[in-house]
């Protein structure tokens, strides 16, 4: 489903960074993939090069479902529009209320009719448990409800593929379950997902396969199991001890 | 009886705002006295109603053949055998009978017509000027605001070139480049095409609407910037295209922001319009000076046209607060 090949992303400024050194990995497609690592470990860079939120440096590729992300012929909407993202400060439309922030999209993108889009909004909010908050405005919901109008939202589109960037980072802890819960259920029911966070419980209970970076690069995948009991690298063992 | 001190206190101040306003009218009053102006507010309002005499002039030489009531009007035939003309007037302003001979020149009929003033027709060109002028202003501000921020470097230059020379010179400057120069140039162009020159209304216009543009291209580029990255992350990470981003997400946000420093944009738009009248566009302020040079009444008709410019502002502050109040999220 989504293939990468020598990804490197370099930051120009007063100072260059280099947030992506060479990274290769590939994600198939009904798989759950939990990305971790130390902040600063380019774990958001590698998420947000997948839609292009971010170029990646000349040389690697990337391909989503075939398409060649990085390549100048591509309509990169068009891959957005089959690529959800999920984002750490929700970014719901504050001038638009709960439902139009769901079918907004639909409608100007899939070019969907008024009354379809707003049945595929109303099922996809029952779905995430707001149905009742429909015509509310984002500022008066918790931010719980915030994130879960935001994977509404991008579900709408009918994405091949969910990316979610720190879902749950921004979140007063008693609404960190119902995230998590939303997210769940979407995995069971086979969405290829890729997910950066920092909720190892999540990681060990939902993902088939756990990526570990530092400094850019990857520095050790496998299951969780694995992952949590038998992790080979040494960085990983201190970054593990350090947040278990 | 801390609040009873209080609004005592609020009182005295409120009382002293209006003594210090009775007291600056106090003063000028006195002052103009003292240089001898006679103060004559009934001479304004001529200037706002015109009553004006009209005269129907015969034009040929002949006997009164008809006069005839119909409607309104009274229709007068004057000629000969020969050849004869009709003309007509409203009822009752008819000055010959049938039967008596006319020169040419002799009037047929006299009557009063109301028009409005001098004063009147420069409030309604002021209004007309500043009106096409904020509408090309914000269209163009729109997208050079736009450009200013895009990342196509020939875009983004056009719109600083654009934007720093037009905020660098003065207006007067632009005025008189617009009607000496590009109007000149255009309008000898045209003749060549015989085609008709263009009025110098329409380079104040535009010269208005270049001047305004550039301060609202940099409101737009503020209001746009101020607008969260992760809307347009969260938009464009949906599939919009950049022109569906800005039309849905950003722009309606941005909106809110710009709106009162828009405001104050097209307020000075409406002052700076008085300077037109140096290309012969007869404005509110150019009327004045005229109405002032043949009444000789200087001191009324400068309020009066300070009022009325505050008129026009002060309606327009108040329906962009309405509009504001209107686009506030409930």
């Amino acid at each position: 489903m989504i293939d990468v090949r020598n990804i490197s992303k370099t930051f120009e400024g007063a100072e260059e960074v280099k947030a992506l050194v060479d990274v290769t990995t590939s994600i198939e497609a009904g798989e759950v993939v939990v990305v971790i690592g130390p902040s600063g470990s380019g774990k958001s860079t590698f998420l947000r090069c997948l839609n292009k939120l971010e170029t990646a440096d000349e040389g690697g590729h990337i391909y989503i479902d075939g398409v060649d992300v990085l390549s100048p012929k591509t309509d990169i909407n068009k891959v957005r529009a089959e690529v959800g993202m999920v984002f750490q400060q929700f970014n719901l439309f504050p001038h638009k209320t709960v439902i139009q922030n769901v079918t907004l999209a639909q409608r100007v993108v899939r070019k969907r009719e008024k009354e379809a889009a707003r049945e595929k909004a109303m099922q996809l909010l029952h779905k995430v448990g707001i149905h009742d908050k429909a015509n509310a405005y984002p500022d008066n919901l918790s931010g719980g409800q915030q994130q879960r109008v935001a994977i509404a939202r991008a579900l709408a589109m009918d994405p091949k593929v969910m990316l979610f960037d720190e879902p749950t980072s921004a979140l007063d802890p008693e609404m960190i379950g119902e995230v998590l819960e939303a997210m769940k259920t979407l995995a069971k029911e086979g969405m290829t997902m890729v997910v950066v966070t920092h909720e190892m419980g999540f990681a060990r209970e939902v993902a088939d396969r756990v990526i570990f970076m530092d400094h850019g690069a990857i520095v050790e995948e496998g299951t969780p199991e694995h992952f949590f009991v038998n992790p080979t690298h040494d960085r990983t063992k201190l970054f593990l001890s350090q947040i278990l | 009886m801390i609040l009873q001190k209080r609004s005592a206190y609020y009182a005295f101040w409120q009382a002293a705002f209006f003594g210090i306003i009775a007291l600056g009218i106090g003063v000028l009053w006195w002052a103009s006295n003292e240089v001898e102006y006679v103060w004559r507010w009934y001479r304004v309002p001529q200037y706002f109603v015109a009553q004006m005499e009209i005269e129907v002039n015969a034009e040929i030489e002949g006997t009164v053949t008809a006069v005839e009531p119909k409607g309104e009007k009274v229709f007068i035939t004057v000629g000969d055998q020969v050849d004869s003309e009709t003309y007509s007037a409203p009822v009752g302003s008819e000055r010959v009978y049938e039967g008596d001979f006319i020169f040419p020149g002799d009037p047929l009929a006299v009557y009063e017509v109301t028009r409005p003033g001098i004063l009147l027709q420069g409030l309604w060109i002021t209004l007309k000027v500043s009106f096409m002028a904020i509408i090309f202003g914000v269209i163009l501000g729109l997208f050079t605001g736009l450009a200013r921020i895009s990342d196509n470097p020939c875009l983004r230059y056009l719109a600083i070139t654009y934007i720093e020379f037009i905020r660098g010179s003065p207006l007067l400057v632009q005025i008189y480049l617009w009607y000496f120069v590009f109007g000149t140039i255009i309008n000898n162009l045209l003749a060549k095409q015989g085609i008709p020159p263009i009025s110098s209304l329409w380079y104040g216009v535009a010269s208005l609407a270049i001047f305004a543009g550039a301060y609202v291209a940099e409101i737009v580029r503020a209001g746009i910037q101020s607008i969260h990255r992760g809307q347009t992350e969260a938009s464009r990470s949906l599939g919009m295209n950049y022109v569906q981003c800005m039309a849905h997400v950003v722009l309606p946000q941005a909106m809110r922001r710009i709106l009162p420093p828009l405001a104050g944009q097209f307020i000075s738009l409406i002052k700076d319009s008085s300077l037109l009248g140096i290309i012969a566009i007869r404005e509110l302020t150019k009327a004045t000076r005229e109405v002032v040079t043949t009444s000789l009444q200087p001191y009324e008709l400068w309020f009066v046209c300070a009022i009325l410019y505050l008129v026009l502002t002060f309606s327009l502050s108040m329906f962009v607060q309405y509009l504001e109040r209107r686009t506030q999220i409930s």
